[in-house]
């Protein structure tokens, strides 16, 4: 039985399992029928066209896993932004961990998708936000056929949230191979502020698949930070879909860290409804050896006099293939739109790729929008400058790659966070820089 | 110190350096003067080890050893510093950060620990005294937006900081206004000493007017093709490189 069949059959048994009056039951009903029809998307979708899922669906997943595992904290103390207070919603193949967690319904919400699922008093939010702005693509719909679990977090309106949340999946390799599919909804209300880490880890070299989606709505003048880390190993994969609906005078940023993994596809997707905005869209890639991050971006100015900007970094050595994706609709009505995009990789090796492919789409014709790709190596006259001051060729090389993603790092704004993107890069580039830049 | 032998260079094929034969001791101050596309700064390079330039012939020791095989950081270990005539910009690295790194790098090669902070500090604080070099400056990003003078400046006070045997200094002159020279000449007098040597490349005699050279060389087309004292630069400020052009080619 291929993944396919074996994930609709199970849908029976999730659903039968499942609350038939819950609010989403219809909802999962249909999002199944649309991936049954469907199916994974193959490389001959122009979406999918430098991506292919082949190698990674072959394997014998549990689509549930059977026992709970515990892992103590001590073991996974690394994977936490540790130095300072967070909440914490963590998971362990895909079920709650509350012993790692830090959840609270004190002024606002940070707790469980499950919850929020099955409580009367969340069914509000739920009718009026859940898969509202996730599109209906086949890899989205088979998330929402299978929605039960991940973070539930609401903001109400006027509220500074003093502490970062993070959200952290670890998989145990107590299955073979696991599948998992978490799903997020983050609704931030009037004048607020949330920052907000994800990161998904792999504590094992059994195959992990995560097809994970999150749902962001931020309100009027409401500021988001979300940051995902990805950083993990050889035989993870990742397909990361975000969808972000913004109000107006909103703030949203999206940072995207891809560092590790075997296949990373990031779809992130910002909707513009409303004037005086900006999103921010931001990304480093490093990465190696045969190791793929795909990233999909699309911003649509909906509405006039907001901004949306795109910088995305790539540093590819071996045989890794990158992909930018960028797409940028402005709509007739949307004047004054001011859009920028930028996409600038080095190419470390003769066997990396990268495909970069910006796409601009624009009805309007008050607007400014820019976009720049750029693939190169690393400059030789600038290896020079900095061996002829007794910098080894090595740490040379580091150097030259962390100045070029530092404009980047510059917009992290937790600097505990910045501090461990700093490490991160270092030792994925084998060195040591004694400061942090 | 160094001693250049019969040195041929060439990049992509071209041939630039046709015999060079050079030699500078320890306290020494030379010049090497000469017309544009004469090789002064291939020269510079290939003493500093760039990889593009090949030795084609000849060779280069430095207190007795061939440092062909060497790469730009091992010989920059040994004591060999250029300044670069057209410094490179690095955005997001600090000149603070750079330097540290540098120094750090050195002593590392010679199995030393870091330089403890405290004492970075002090040695940042007095050779930018030195140089009359802003602290705000020091935490810009390495070159970027720096002023020709502003570039300049830092390249001699990395100099300052890494304390080299071999000063290769290419064109730090050039486009310095009178006050920034007179800074850029100091603090290279004040570094000078009797263990070390420098190597002026310039186009000009103005430089030597704050720095005085022991030697003067006129490279022209690959070769050197006089030697003389500080006089010679004299004569060429006064007549040009034309008539040196005529006795070579005559």
């Amino acid at each position: 039985m291929d993944l396919k069949e074996k994930l609709v059959s199970s849908f029976l048994a999730f659903e039968n399992h499942a609350d038939l009056d819950s609010p989403i039951h219809d909802i999962r009903t249909e999002a199944i029928k649309t991936f049954e029809t469907e199916g994974f998307p193959s490389k001959k979708e122009e979406a999918w066209k430098y991506t292919s899922l082949n190698s990674i669906l072959k394997h014998d997943y549990s689509v549930f896993p059977k026992q709970e595992n515990a892992i103590e904290y001590s073991d996974v103390k690394k994977y936490f932004i540790h130095d300072i207070d967070t909440y914490n919603i963590v998971f362990i193949d895909g079920k709650f961990a509350s012993h790692l967690s830090q959840t609270t319904h004190d002024g606002l919400d940070v707790c469980l998708m499950s919850a929020a699922l099955s409580k009367p008093k969340y069914r509000l939010i739920i009718e009026n936000y859940f898969n509202k702005v996730a599109t209906k693509d086949s890899l989205t719909s088979l998330n929402t056929a299978f929605a039960q679990e991940g973070a539930y977090i609401h903001i109400p309106k006027n509220t500074l949230v003093n502490k970062p949340i993070q959200i952290i999946h670890f998989s145990t390799g107590s299955e073979v191979a696991l599948m998992q599919q978490p799903r997020n909804l983050i609704v931030v209300d009037e004048n607020s502020h949330v920052q907000i880490i994800e990161r998904h880890q792999s504590l094992t070299d059994n195959p992990v698949l995560t097809n994970s989606v999150t749902e962001i709505f931020g309100n009027k003048r409401a500021i988001v930070d979300y940051y995902k880390i990805q950083n993990d190993n050889v035989n993870a994969s990742l397909i990361d879909s975000t969808f972000v609906n913004q109000k107006r005078e909103s703030h949203i940023s999206v940072h995207t860290f891809s560092f590790g993994g075997k296949l990373t596809r990031n779809n992130l997707n910002f909707y513009q409804n409303g004037e005086h905005m900006d999103s921010t869209l931001n990304g480093i890639t490093i990465i190696g050896d045969k190791q793929h991050v795909d990233h999909n971006t699309l911003v649509h100015h909906i509405e006039p006099n907001c901004e949306s900007h795109q910088d995305y970094k790539g540093i590819f050595n071996d045989s890794a293939t990158g992909v930018f994706n960028g797409k940028v609709v402005v709509n007739k009505e949307a004047q004054k739109t001011n859009a920028f995009q930028s996409n600038n990789n080095i190419l470390l090796s003769d066997k990396a790729t990268i495909n970069s492919k910006p796409q601009l789409e624009i009805f309007a014709d008050d607007v400014k929008c820019s976009h720049g790709c750029t693939i190169g190596q690393l400059d030789d006259s600038a290896m020079f400058y900095l061996r002829s001051r007794g910098i080894p060729e090595k740490e040379a090389k580091a150097l030259l790659m962390y100045a070029f993603a530092n404009n980047v790092l510059e917009t992290v704004k937790i600097p505990e966070l910045k501090k461990r993107i700093n490490k991160l890069i270092a030792t994925k580039l084998g060195v040591n820089i004694g400061f942090d830049l | 110190m160094l001693k250049i032998n019969n040195l041929h260079a060439s990049v992509e094929d071209k041939s630039i350096l046709k015999g060079i034969n050079l030699e500078v001791k320890a306290g020494e101050v030379h010049a090497i003067m000469g017309p544009n596309g004469s090789g002064k700064s291939t020269l510079a390079s290939v003493i500093a080890g760039k990889e593009e330039y090949e030795v084609t012939d000849g060779n280069i020791l430095l207190n007795g050893e061939d440092i062909e095989d060497l790469a730009a950081e091992e010989r920059a270990h040994k004591g060999v510093f250029l300044s670069f005539q057209y410094p490179v910009e690095i955005p997001g690295v600090s000149v603070t950060n750079f330097i540290k790194t540098a120094i750090n790098a050195n002593r590392k090669a010679k199995g030393l620990e870091d330089m403890p902070a405290k004492d970075m500090l002090k040695m940042i604080r007095e050779k930018s005294e030195l140089l009359e070099i802003d602290r705000k400056f020091l935490s810009r990003s390495l070159n970027q937006g720096f002023s020709g003078g502003e570039k300049k400046r830092n390249e001699i006070f990395q100099m300052a900081m890494l304390e080299p045997k071999l000063a290769i200094l290419d064109e730090t002159d050039s486009g310095l206004d009178i006050d920034a020279l007179r800074i850029v000449a100091n603090g290279v007098n004040k570094l000078k000493s009797e263990d070390n040597a420098v190597i002026l490349i310039t186009h000009y005699q103005r430089l030597l007017d704050y720095i005085k050279p022991d030697f003067v060389h006129v490279l022209y087309n690959g070769k050197i093709v006089k030697s003389g004292t500080a006089a010679l630069a004299h004569e060429l400020e006064e007549k040009g490189y034309d008539w040196i052009k005529e006795e070579v080619n005559a």
